[in-house]
């Protein structure tokens, strides 16, 4: 009798994606465990965030599989694929400028729950929600903020405040996309030691451009170039690795 | 219309309603052709469209009745210019300064229309005004035995004449390159310098402009009357779904299969005609909803 | 301050039988159902970012429902009521299903089209609805045995009927479908990665809205005892658009003061002006060059800078 395998969080199988002539994502194949720390990265254009948006769902691929805990989710809509435990943070900040960060944070909580089909009860009756949502802002450090609108907070603030709102939903797999990105060294120390203090049950994957900032919060890293995969395994092999090299000092 | 007697007559019957389809399909072509143009560069349901046909039928009525020898050549030509200056007027002194603002571009080429149509009923009052066929094109044409009204095939040789030239516009002139790469990405046109506000004022006078000479060239079949504007807005709308967003090709066909779908539903149907024109629409933007020959995100 | 001057407001709304003539109570009942058809387009416009040049569809297909059935049919009020409140419903549900398939500009040209086939329908199949000539001679309901034709009785429906839809859509919007809702007129991508469904939501709504337009409908048709084309038309959708985004769109009382004055300019201006189209036109234009936001905002932007 063969043992049952625990699934992987996260498995790609073969994943291919092209616009037009240009493939941006070539036979890429990935196995990510339970409560591993990835990081993927790769020079600009190297196909990281297109990766990110198959996963999501927010992109089809042309080709392949995509499994979250070895249910089939290639062709399962974004929503969907939150309900399955999935979370994301943009590149881009995609909050909601003209509402606080508390009916931010609230929303990101609502979005599971069968309340958000409520259409006779305000939303303020929920108080439970709110209480939720300010004990979150409190996590990331933003319960003094939690009754500013967006509008009015530093870009490192807005970050934090993403991070809230994907932690929020307890997901069991969290894509973060250029977390770091373009924050003051302060504001960075901050945002790492949130990373490293997510909770071992949520699995944890990052794209970061410049390799050095997040390096010390990963245990795996993906090397990706031109939609390939180049280099993929424990952290200090792939850091040593030749090819690791090659691509970030070659060309 | 139930024909009378024998095969032939059927045959007739049939072959007029082919060839009405045809002319109605070169017709909504001159419409939309401009519709597609502007929404394909500037990204702009042009609402007041129905109202530069019209302005163009109206304007064939009036001058071809005040100068009973006047070609319908020239008054096409003229009311092409002179729709286009108005059009550019427009776009100038009113879309230019909405540029942020495409829920306000849209309404106010709404407005422009209802200022338009109801300019028209002032000055020339609420009765349809038949526009005459030309006279060397009254007689009718005989071909293999049987009879077609002349201007219907003239009409149809005009479409694919308009259609032929705007693709040479399109692909053979540095304009028509201009034209194309703002339609592709509008931020890279203006970082390779093309000028694309100028552009935009170009494309907006030659929409408006094909539109009015469409207008004077559909006078004979259709006569100026108040509502005209009403009547085709919808249909370029219906076509340009149906084609595709931007994209002549589409236009075209989309145009002749709206001719055809809508001259034999009402022949058929008669009550039913509006819903029979938008069944097309509605299988397309079920099954394809970038139209037949759009781009997805287009 | 705030409560005494609502309160004075309802006031005055109550009481209104009892000091004005029958020419200002039935401008008032005319308001009040103007009011609730630009709130239902307010749903989708403002709280839905979902442009729609075709809502009149739904009053139109209200009221002519409700004529027919009542004047052809010898279908009593009530059921009439209900089955054209059903049909339109059904209605906004197919129509949803088309229109959603696209979003903003494509969204509004297959709003349009829809409408003006419902339009073209009513003028063709004139041995249905009587084209051009409309359907006249209607009757008003008569709720609970109580006649409905005299000016003051009317409005006091309409006022109770409206206070009704005013609260309903206040609710739907404060509520947690509500902040949905204007979630996905936000940022449609980050609600579908937090879990919502944004097609869903933008549907529901879609019919939400349909359902007010027809309760408006319905009563448009017993205020005026008549239903012709022109209702459906574009006209008439594009003058509940002017009056939303002239009030303001992102409150609950801008669409009501927007279709207020369009209606005021409509009654006055049609007395003086012939040419009530142009001026629509014109204040279109006026109103998207000089005062974008709408007259809401822009008055409640004053008044803070007249506190400080």
């Amino acid at each position: 009798m063969t043992p049952l395998m625990p699934d992987h969080a996260l498995e790609i199988i073969e994943l291919n994606k092209a616009f037009g002539g240009l493939r941006v994502t070539q036979d890429v194949s990935l196995k990510i465990r339970q409560g591993e720390r990835r990081l993927i990265i790769g020079p600009n254009g190297a196909g990281k965030t297109t990766l990110f948006n198959q996963i999501s769902g927010d992109m089809r691929p042309n080709s392949g599989k995509i499994k979250l805990f070895g249910a089939d989710v290639t062709t399962l809509a974004p929503y969907r694929r939150a309900h399955l435990g999935l979370s994301r943070t943009y590149q881009i900040i995609t909050l909601f400028a003209g509402d606080t960060l508390e009916h931010n944070v609230t929303l990101g909580l609502l979005g599971l729950l069968p309340s958000r089909w409520q259409m006779w009860r305000p939303l303020s009756f929920y108080r439970n929600l709110a209480s939720e949502a300010r004990r979150t802002l409190d996590t990331v450090g933003l319960l003094h903020l939690a009754d500013h609108p967006i509008s009015e907070i530093a870009y490192g603030e807005k970050r934090r405040v993403e991070l809230a709102m994907a932690l929020a939903q307890k997901p069991r797999v969290l894509l973060l996309d250029e977390p770091l990105a373009g924050l003051s060294n302060s504001e960075r120390t901050t945002v790492k030691s949130l990373i490293a203090s997510i909770p071992r049950e949520t699995t944890v994957i990052m794209i970061e451009h410049d390799m050095d900032t997040a390096l010390d919060l990963a245990e795996t890293v993906t090397l990706l170039n031109y939609g390939r995969v180049i280099v993929d395994g424990e952290r200090d092999a792939v850091i040593a690795d030749e090819r690791t090299r090659e691509v970030y000092l070659g060309d | 219309m139930h024909a009378p007697l024998g095969a032939r007559s059927q045959m007739q019957f049939w072959i007029i309603q082919g060839l009405n389809s045809l002319s109605l399909g070169g017709l909504l072509f001159l419409l939309s052709s401009g519709f597609s143009l502007i929404f394909g560069l500037m990204r702009l349901a042009n609402l007041t469209h129905g109202a530069f046909f019209m302005l163009g039928t109206y304007f064939a009525a009036v001058a071809m009745r005040t100068y009973t020898g006047l070609n319908i050549w020239v008054t096409a030509l003229g009311a092409g210019l002179v729709v286009a200056a108005i059009g550019g007027l427009f776009e100038r002194l009113v879309l230019t300064r909405l540029k942020t603002n495409p829920l306000g571009q849209v309404l106010v080429t709404l407005g422009m229309s209802f200022i338009i149509s109801d300019a028209c009923l002032v000055l020339w009052g609420g009765d349809s005004i038949p526009v005459p066929t030309p006279h060397n094109l009254q007689a009718p044409t005989r071909l293999f035995g049987f009879v077609f009204p002349t201007y219907r095939l003239v009409l149809v040789g005009c479409a694919v004449a308009t259609a032929i030239a705007l693709y040479l516009l399109m692909d053979r002139t540095r304009l028509g390159a201009m034209i194309r790469a703002g339609v592709d990405d509008r931020q890279m046109a203006r970082a390779v310098g093309i000028p694309v506000s100028n552009l935009f004022t170009i494309v907006f006078c030659l929409g408006a402009g094909i539109a009015g000479a469409g207008g004077v060239l559909g006078g004979p079949i259709l006569s100026a009357y108040p509502g005209l504007d009403a009547d085709m807005l919808p249909l370029a709308l219906i076509v340009v779904i149906l084609g595709g967003i931007g994209s002549l090709l589409g236009a075209f066909v989309g145009s002749f299969i709206i001719g055809f779908v809508y001259t034999f539903g009402t022949a058929l149907f008669p009550e039913l005609a509006y819903i029979i024109l938008f069944l097309p629409m509605i299988f397309v933007i079920a099954f394809r909803p970038q139209g037949l020959f759009g781009r997805v995100g287009a | 301050m705030k409560w005494i001057a609502s309160a004075l407001f309802a006031v005055l709304l109550l009481s209104l039988p009892f000091f004005a003539g029958d020419f200002y109570i039935n401008l008032a009942s005319q308001i009040l159902i103007a009011a609730i058809f630009a709130l239902s387009l307010n749903l989708l416009v403002g709280f839905g970012g979902m442009t729609s040049l075709g809502h009149a569809s739904y009053l139109g297909v209200a009221a002519y429902f409700s004529a027919l059935l009542t004047s052809r049919y010898g279908f009593g009020h009530g059921a009439a009521a209900l089955i054209s409140i059903a049909g339109t419903i059904a209605m906004a549900a197919f129509f949803g299903t088309i229109a959603l398939r696209a979003t903003g500009l494509g969204f509004l040209m297959i709003t349009l089209a829809l409408s003006q086939v419902l339009w073209g329908l009513a003028y063709r199949m004139s041995n249905v609805t009587n084209g051009d000539n409309g359907i006249a001679g209607l009757t008003r309901p008569a709720p609970f045995g109580i006649s409905l034709d005299s000016a003051g009785a009317f409005y006091w429906f309409a006022l109770i009927v409206a206070s009704f839809a005013f609260l309903m859509m206040a609710i739907f919007v404060s509520s947690s479908f509500g902040s949905s809702l204007k979630g996905v007129r936000d940022q449609p991508r980050r609600m579908a990665a937090l879990g919502f469904n944004p097609w869903m939501i933008r549907w529901i709504t879609f019919i939400y809205a349909g359902f007010w337009g027809g309760v408006s409908g319905l009563l448009f048709v017993y205020y005026n005892k008549y239903i012709h084309p022109t209702s459906l038309s574009i006209t008439s959708s594009a003058e509940a658009l002017l009056g939303v985004i002239a009030g303001g769109t992102g409150t609950l009382g801008g669409p009501v003061v927007g279709a207020t004055l369009v209606l005021l300019l409509k009654n006055y201006a049609s007395a003086y002006i012939e040419r009530w189209n142009m001026l629509l036109g014109l204040v279109f234009l006026f109103i998207v060059l000089v005062m974008p936001t709408g007259i809401v905002p822009g008055l409640s932007k004053l008044a803070t800078r007249f506190r400080k």
